[in-house]
């Protein structure tokens, strides 16, 4: 990590300092604004990823109905750096833009193999059995990622980063690229709020209500997934912020999907940063990635959804 | 039902158990010649009788490198290390009544996994250091996943999505004090993540023996009891089983095989989870499982590790295989819970 002993300086971003003043003129001659210009893209890559996963969370918990519904859990994310690393490995592929395709049909075809595992025969796509679906899964594409890299050393070293998501080398073209996906995806899952819900309701009474039931799961499916995997394609698999923000979200504003799912991006990309800036800090001389933060502080949020009286369907 | 003679029960019984004499002697045999395989089979050929020269300590030019110092210890550390998960995985299984109550997925192979990655890479530690430390973290993070789900009574759905949550961060410890180590090596990295049989020797299968003995011995002379507690505890009670002593008694020895296991080779991935069911599909309903699903457990090890290292283009570690392996078995229980409309 090149970046990580001036990632470690001490700059308030906020202090209108000489330094910021002359690093947005192009300078980057002190170590301060040098460590600064590292810093932005990151920080602007956090934000818009944590934006996008804290409301993929949402609208997946939504369109599911299950509180545990979580693109980390869920194993999408995962799905969608398999897809990508086999992209690198087998297809030779190597723009930011292939990767992005990659990680979206990834995540789409895993979303589709956990649900299906998770809902079929009676009782339909319980809390557990999803959450276990997911989780196999997951450890089944790790298991994969980790097969299909191995034995090629000139890839390996970008083994551990699609393992462990992180924003560490995070730059402006790579941020260009995913842009499109994620505005797309932010737009349709910001407007199925109001078919959000109605699916709340629960399927008979949204049926009753005119709404076409399947087409609004899979069209907000559909935006949660373009979310994931253009954040997956930036950052690496990153879990348990879907899973947190939207509850916390919940605790504050209650249950109405048309303020939820802004406030949950708003959540998202505090939480992402704050993280972010976390692993920055606390591994001095080194760095944290993310993913690993993000992971100790939601784990025991999910223990704690789970210990509620009982896991009730939302 | 009503026209079968009253002896037939015994009979059937001892059908059964004889069933399980030969299942069992042919797993055994099975082992036997996988571990003959590895010995003699590498990446290149050593004769049987070169093998054998080498085991009682001769010197045999070409041989005494490849099959004693890689071959063998491979293999004795994937045997040992193979009996102890599966038989903890089956403890844990059989006390807690759920197939899905195996100790890598509520978190007890992580949680050792993550002390023993701590003790050598923050503390220095080695050795039995490693494995004492290492049990420890797994009882208490048995404590820990039991406690939490506890709400008047344990129920197994909370048991194990807390599991799945404890294991969830334990895996992110493991990440982050490998962030710590002095350089990050993949392989190692891997060994702490899904678990790898990559560099060991020989003098760390005496922490394992160890535990085979104390605490295998111990779930064996408890297996009867263990059985009972299959019926529920209400029903084993009125056996005569001390239903909670038994519980803390398998609990204890569970973890420490796991644990002991875990601080040599790491977390193999779904080696616990697997073996259990596998032997009682071979050996049949009602019957005592701890053996058998030990000897799954190695042959699971074994073979998976052999082909890792020779039969799969490029070289994998054991954890990778049988977690490729293990994750489609964990989806097909979850579709067959489906079908029967049971409650996973």
């Amino acid at each position: 990590m090149a970046s990580s002993a001036q990632a470690a300086v001490p700059l308030k971003l906020t202090g209108r300092s000489g330094g910021q003043r002359g690093l947005w003129a192009g300078q980057d001659e002190t170590i301060s604004q040098a460590s600064v210009a590292l810093r932005i893209p990151r920080t602007v890559l956090a934000l818009l990823g944590g934006a996008a996963l804290g409301l993929a969370g949402t609208v997946m918990q939504g369109v599911t109905r299950n509180p545990l519904a979580d693109p980390g859990i869920l194993g999408v994310n995962t799905g969608a750096a398999l897809a990508v690393v086999i992209g690198i490995a087998w297809f030779n592929m190597s723009s930011t833009q292939a990767f992005v395709w990659a990680a979206i049909a990834g995540a789409g075809g895993a979303a589709i193999l956990v649900y299906t595992i998770g809902s079929l025969g009676r009782g339909g796509a319980t809390p557990l059995k999803l959450a276990l679906a997911g989780a196999a899964t997951s450890i089944a594409f790790s298991s994969l990622v980790t097969a299909v890299v191995l034995p090629r050393n000139d890839i390996a070293g970008g083994v551990r980063s699609w393992q462990i998501g992180g924003v560490g080398g995070a730059d402006f073209e790579r941020i260009l690229a995913v842009l499109p996906f994620l505005v797309v995806g932010f737009v349709i899952s910001l407007l199925s709020a109001k078919k959000l819900n109605s699916l709340a309701l629960g399927d008979d009474m949204a049926a009753g209500l005119g709404e076409r039931v399947a087409t609004i799961r899979a069209v907000a499916a559909f935006g949660a997934i373009l979310l994931c995997g253009a954040t997956t394609a930036a950052c690496g698999p990153i879990g348990f912020v879907g899973l947190v923000v939207p509850h916390l979200c919940r605790l504050l504003l209650g249950s109405d999907y048309r303020w939820l799912l802004p406030f949950s991006a708003l959540g998202g990309a505090s939480l992402l940063v704050l993280a972010d800036t976390v692993g920055r800090v606390v591994a001095r001389p080194g760095e944290l990635d993310v993913g690993i933060i993000t992971a100790l502080v939601g784990a025991p949020f999910f223990i704690w959804v789970v210990r509620r009286q009982r896991i009730r369907e939302l | 039902m009503l026209a079968t003679p009253p002896f037939s029960l015994a009979a059937s019984r001892r059908l059964r158990m004889a069933k399980r004499a030969q299942v069992t002697a042919a797993l055994l045999a099975l082992l036997l010649a996988l571990l003959v395989l590895t010995l003699t089979l590498g990446q290149s050929f050593t004769p049987p009788s070169d093998v054998l020269r080498v085991l009682l300590g001769e010197d045999v030019a070409g041989a005494s490198f490849a099959v004693g110092q890689l071959r063998l210890p491979r293999g004795v550390l994937a045997v040992l290390s193979g009996l102890s998960f599966g038989m903890a995985g089956a403890a844990f299984q059989i006390m807690l009544r759920n197939p899905l109550a195996s100790p890598d997925i509520i978190g007890i192979s992580s949680g050792a996994s993550a002390a023993a990655v701590f003790a050598i890479v923050v503390l220095s530690l080695k050795g039995t250091a490693v494995s004492l430390f290492a049990i420890g973290a797994g009882l208490s993070v048995a404590l820990l996943v039991y406690g939490l789900s506890f709400r008047n009574g344990v129920a197994g759905t909370r048991l194990i999505l807390v599991g799945i949550g404890v294991s969830a961060m334990l895996e992110s410890m493991v990440a982050y004090v490998l962030t710590q180590a002095p350089e990050w090596s993949l392989q190692e990295a891997l060994r702490w993540l899904s678990g790898s049989l990559n560099g060991v020797q020989l003098a760390q299968a005496v922490p394992l023996l160890a535990a085979l003995a104390l605490f295998g011995g111990l779930l064996l002379m408890r297996s009867r009891d263990l059985d009972l507690l299959r019926l529920g505890d209400d029903t084993a009670a009125a056996l005569g089983v001390r239903v909670s002593q038994t519980r803390v008694l398998v609990i204890v020895a569970a973890v420490g095989l796991i644990a002991t296991a875990t601080a040599v080779t790491g977390p193999i991935a779904f080696v616990a989870f697997l073996s259990g069911p596998i032997a009682a599909r071979v050996v049949g309903p009602r019957q005592s499982l701890l053996i058998p699903a030990a000897l799954v457990g190695a042959v699971l090890v074994l073979g998976a590790d052999y082909a890792g290292q020779f039969l799969l283009p490029g070289r994998y570690p054991v954890g990778v295989i049988t977690g490729a392996l293990g994750a489609p078995y964990l989806i097909y229980l979850i579709v067959r819970a489906n079908r029967a409309g049971g409650t996973l």
